[in-house]
């Protein structure tokens, strides 16, 4: 126990005597947040719109005044025809059109029902999702002041035009997302190469001629990594509470327990890693591609799975990083308990002791 | 009077305090087997990358083949050759392709390409190897396959760091005979080694001690100055009062 | 203490041959040296009996314990400072110490008498890390890390690599006192210039075992006479002797060539004496030499081809 805990204390020394590699642990999961928050809560404000009003009537004239009215948006009311609108997107000028067909408030007045286009350039997600709702919730006031006054039910259906992105994923997808890469990153990574490095030096031959197990030299450089994934978790989560105001809305406790599942499932893949290879760099290539680009392109924040051909879905599968997010935005967004995500973290106990099982078994007791 | 290639003058290499390099002063002539011995840390690394102009001298003066060690590095490197024992070949291209790239970063047409490549073959008897990846190659073998594309480009000096490390006896004085050929054709050789019997190869050898020079003449008048019998015995007595390490 | 039979290791699926039936046995006690180039197999041996790779063919035991077998029983019982081994470069001096005493069940207190006298070299930095020390405090911290548990048996591949010639002197100086305290030390070199400081040798090339016994001996076991020579014009006078058909061998050894002759009837220094004359030499000396562990090396070597 005396020799596990020294040599504990050993990899503690090799971490936090590595400033750079200290920095990119600590500081990488910050500044992910950070970058993202601010995305998040900067663009959202003054964003150039364009109305095409080809009604020109009361009622299209009291909306364009409600939204004028608002801060979140700066109209160009400059008249423009459709073709206009789209080139106007492609130079990237505006993030919207508000569309009002001609006869809008006829329309609304004898039909009692009326519509509104909104097309909006998607391709940043976050922003499109917020300004369509700005948008909707504007005329929703409109139409419960008219209904007010009046008690035929007159309804504006604001008709929706995505552009570019039309799944819409966005805003607090990144949280879970980042959490995931994260994890991913320093455990696969750091502990492959810090297995190698031993290797690489020499030092492993000298600590396989002891009487230290071998099986313990590999446990023990996976507690550093994972304490200090479980440090970076909690303060992804503060930050995203505190700067990013998005509530966790389930289980904390369950929350913590998954990400360390997850955790030892790239601690696994970083053992699995490092029995393969000789060289630091390979160790490093190896994680990034490994793992780092699929976490990116199959855990499902940054490209919809559902969009993707049958058999790249079928790959996605195997990635833990898309079963960690399902489960993590299930906890911390939707709120649910264990019951709704028994599934994912079967699927991603499976995965782990699959890897633990190669691994330990590839692992050499000897060399070559 | 002897044509000197390499000239020095109080050169002088410190990072921060600490002076690496102590205002050293030499001079090698042409055509000579000049051994740069020193303990381990005495700064003959450090002196050598000075003059193959990878390290910029704190203070001094140097030329090296005529040319100014602070100014004209470009020129320098293109009249060098450079042989390490850590670095040499390129493990995983062939020996064909070690002496096409080499010869070829160092300009030479491909017409004296293949001249050159076929000649260098020849002498190393390497006919039946062309093919084979340098990595499969003994280390002896390597060895002289990498001094031997080093002065590929007929460089007026070579410079060897440790070159025979861990090479066999014999392999090691086939090395020394190529040393010799290579002399004779005109160029200088500036070797460093840790085998003292290859000092007693040199014509001129000087010992580097914690950062200067401490002795610099012939084999033979060495071991006069300090009446010794071997070269070991003078590197002995020298590098015994040595203070620093690497 | 170490014996080995006949022991085989091959790589790349047996195309290379690393050790090629390789026996010998190591007393108690012994400075035992293995002697030879790199890629000879020095350190494919040291593995073997390290218990860190398997061999192909044979079998070895370390104080009685078989290499595979017993494989936990030896490494928690040798010392071993690989050939590559360079330390934790980010932990100090007195760090990487008590990491190894621990690592290996003990304490730095336990043993301190042992490593006393190397350790005191280095413990003005004991809080120095190990990325700055010099190579010579490096390879002493090395030793007291491959000594902290007092091994019975000790491997040291090629502790004396790239190490200048007085660091070399000193770190043998440590080995013979280890020796004296009763500890089975084995190490490898390429310096033949340290053979002779080994209780006893074996001189291998290619995996093979070219002879093995004890300096003295092997230097004895010399057959033929061997001279050496010099003259006033060293780097002609080699050319010039090749042309001498009595002419054994010739090479180049510190200020003189060695020489050995095939033919050594009353007339042949004469002859060669006339024949150098011919040729301009002057200064001429010329006498006996007894030979070193070097060129007993260099005649194996051409006699096994």
């Amino acid at each position: 126990m005396k020799q596990f805990l020294v040599f504990i204390k050993k990899e503690f020394y090799h971490v936090f005597r590595d400033r750079k590699t200290l920095l990119m642990l600590f500081g990488l999961p910050i500044a992910q947040i950070v970058l993202f928050g601010f995305a998040l809560t900067n663009e959202i404000k003054n964003n150039r719109i364009v109305i095409v009003d080809y009604a020109k009537d009361l009622a299209s004239q009291q909306i364009i005044n409600k939204i004028e009215a608002s801060k979140y948006f700066d109209i160009d009311k400059s008249l423009m025809s459709h073709n206009e609108i789209e080139a106007a997107f492609k130079e990237g000028k505006i993030k919207m059109a508000v569309v009002f067909p001609a006869g809008f408030n006829n329309e609304l007045l004898h039909l009692n029902k009326s519509q509104i286009q909104l097309i909006v350039d998607a391709s940043d997600p976050n922003t499109g999702t917020t300004l369509t709702t700005y948008i909707s919730s504007i005329v929703m006031t409109y139409q419960t002041e008219l209904m007010k006054n009046n008690s035929i039910p007159y309804r504006i259906v604001p008709e929706l035009r995505m552009l570019y992105n039309p799944e819409l994923k966005g805003a607090p997808n990144f949280v879970p997302g980042v959490m995931a890469l994260v994890m991913m990153l320093i455990c696969v990574m750091m502990t492959s190469v810090s297995i190698v490095k031993e290797k690489e030096k020499g030092t492993m031959e000298v600590l396989l001629v002891s009487p230290f197990r071998p099986i313990l030299v590999i446990i023990s450089k996976a507690v550093p990594y994972l304490l200090i994934s479980l440090v970076n978790v909690s303060i992804i989560l503060l930050l995203s509470v505190y700067l990013l105001d998005l509530p966790i809305n389930g289980s904390v406790l369950l929350l913590f327990a998954e990400s360390t599942l997850l955790i030892i499932t790239a601690l696994s893949l970083g053992l699995l890693i490092s029995t393969a290879t000789e060289s630091q760099q390979a160790a490093m290539l190896l994680s990034m591609m490994g793992m780092m680009l699929p976490t990116v392109f199959f855990s499902g924040f940054m490209f919809p799975i559902e969009n993707m051909p049958f058999p790249l879905q079928m790959i996605s599968n195997l990635v833990p990083a898309k079963w960690y997010y399902i489960i993590v935005k299930s906890i911390m967004i939707k709120g649910l308990g264990f019951s709704a995500i028994w599934k994912e973290t079967l699927i991603l106990v499976g995965m782990t002791v699959f890897l633990l099982t190669i691994s330990f078994r590839k692992f050499k007791i000897r060399l070559a | 009077m002897k044509e000197s290639v390499i000239k020095t003058e109080k050169l002088t290499k410190r990072f921060g305090d600490f002076v690496a390099v102590n205002e050293i002063s030499f001079e090698v002539f042409k055509g000579e087997v000049f051994g740069f011995l020193g303990a381990n840390g005495a700064g003959k690394t450090t002196a050598m990358r000075m003059l193959c102009g990878l390290s910029v001298p704190s203070s001094g003066i140097a030329t090296v083949a005529g040319f100014d060690v602070f100014k004209q590095t470009e020129n320098i490197k293109r009249n060098i050759g450079y042989m390490s024992q850590k670095f040499s070949l390129y493990e995983d291209l062939t020996v064909l392709e070690n002496i096409r790239f080499f010869g070829g970063i160092y300009g030479l047409s491909d017409k004296q390409l293949k001249e050159k490549s076929s000649e260098l073959v020849l002498t190393l008897g390497l006919q039946n190897e062309t093919k084979k990846l340098v990595g499969a190659l003994p280390l002896g073998w390597k060895q002289k396959l990498a001094f031997s594309v080093a002065i590929i480009h007929q460089p007026k000096i070579v410079f060897l760091d440790e070159p025979t490390g861990g090479v066999d006896p014999v392999t090691r004085r086939q090395f020394w005979d190529l040393i010799y050929e290579a002399a004779n054709s005109g160029i200088t050789i500036f070797v460093t080694t840790h085998y003292m019997d290859e000092a007693e190869y040199c014509n001129r050898v000087s010992m580097m001690v914690d950062g200067s020079i401490k002795a610099l003449d012939s084999p033979s008048n060495l071991k006069k100055q300090f009446s010794a019998t071997s070269m070991d015995e003078v590197f002995f007595e020298l590098a015994r009062g040595a203070k620093r390490g690497e | 203490m170490v014996i080995l039979n006949n022991i085989t290791k091959t790589y790349n699926k047996g195309n290379t041959i690393a050790v090629d039936d390789v026996s010998f046995s190591v007393g108690k006690g012994e400075l035992f040296g293995l002697i030879g180039p790199d890629g000879a197999g020095k350190t494919s041996i040291f593995r073997v009996l390290t218990t860190l790779l398997l061999p192909d063919g044979g079998s070895a035991t370390v104080d009685g314990c078989d290499v595979v077998i017993d494989y936990k029983k030896i490494r928690s019982q040798v010392g071993y400072m690989p050939g590559k081994f360079s330390l934790y470069q980010d932990l100090t001096v007195e760090e990487n110490l008590n990491f190894f005493a621990t690592i290996f069940n003990t304490t730095i207190k336990e043993n301190y008498e042992l490593i006393k006298e190397i350790y005191v070299q280095i413990e003005p930095f004991k809080n120095r890390r190990a990325e700055k020390l010099s190579g010579g405090m490096k390879q002493k911290l090395a030793l007291c890390c491959a000594l902290i548990h007092k091994p019975t048996v000790l491997f040291l591949d090629e502790p004396t690599t790239g190490v200048d010639a007085v660091s070399r002197k000193e770190f043998w100086e440590m080995l013979k006192r280890l020796k004296e305290q009763g500890i089975t030390i084995l190490v490898s070199t390429p310096y033949m210039d340290e053979a002779t400081l080994c209780d006893r040798i074996a001189l291998i090339q290619t995996g093979k075992i070219m002879s093995i016994d004890t300096p003295n001996n092997i230097v004895k076991a010399y057959s033929g006479t061997l001279y050496k020579i010099k003259s006033d014009m060293m780097n002609k006078l080699s050319n010039d002797l090749h042309s001498y058909e009595n002419m054994l061998s010739c090479y180049a050894f510190g200020e003189y060539l060695h020489l050995s002759f095939k033919n050594e009837n009353e007339h042949f220094e004469k002859e060669l004496m006339n024949i150098l004359k011919e040729k301009g030499h002057q200064q001429i000396e010329f006498e006996r030499t007894i030979p070193t562990i070097e060129d007993c090396f260099i005649k194996l070597m051409s006699s096994s081809g």
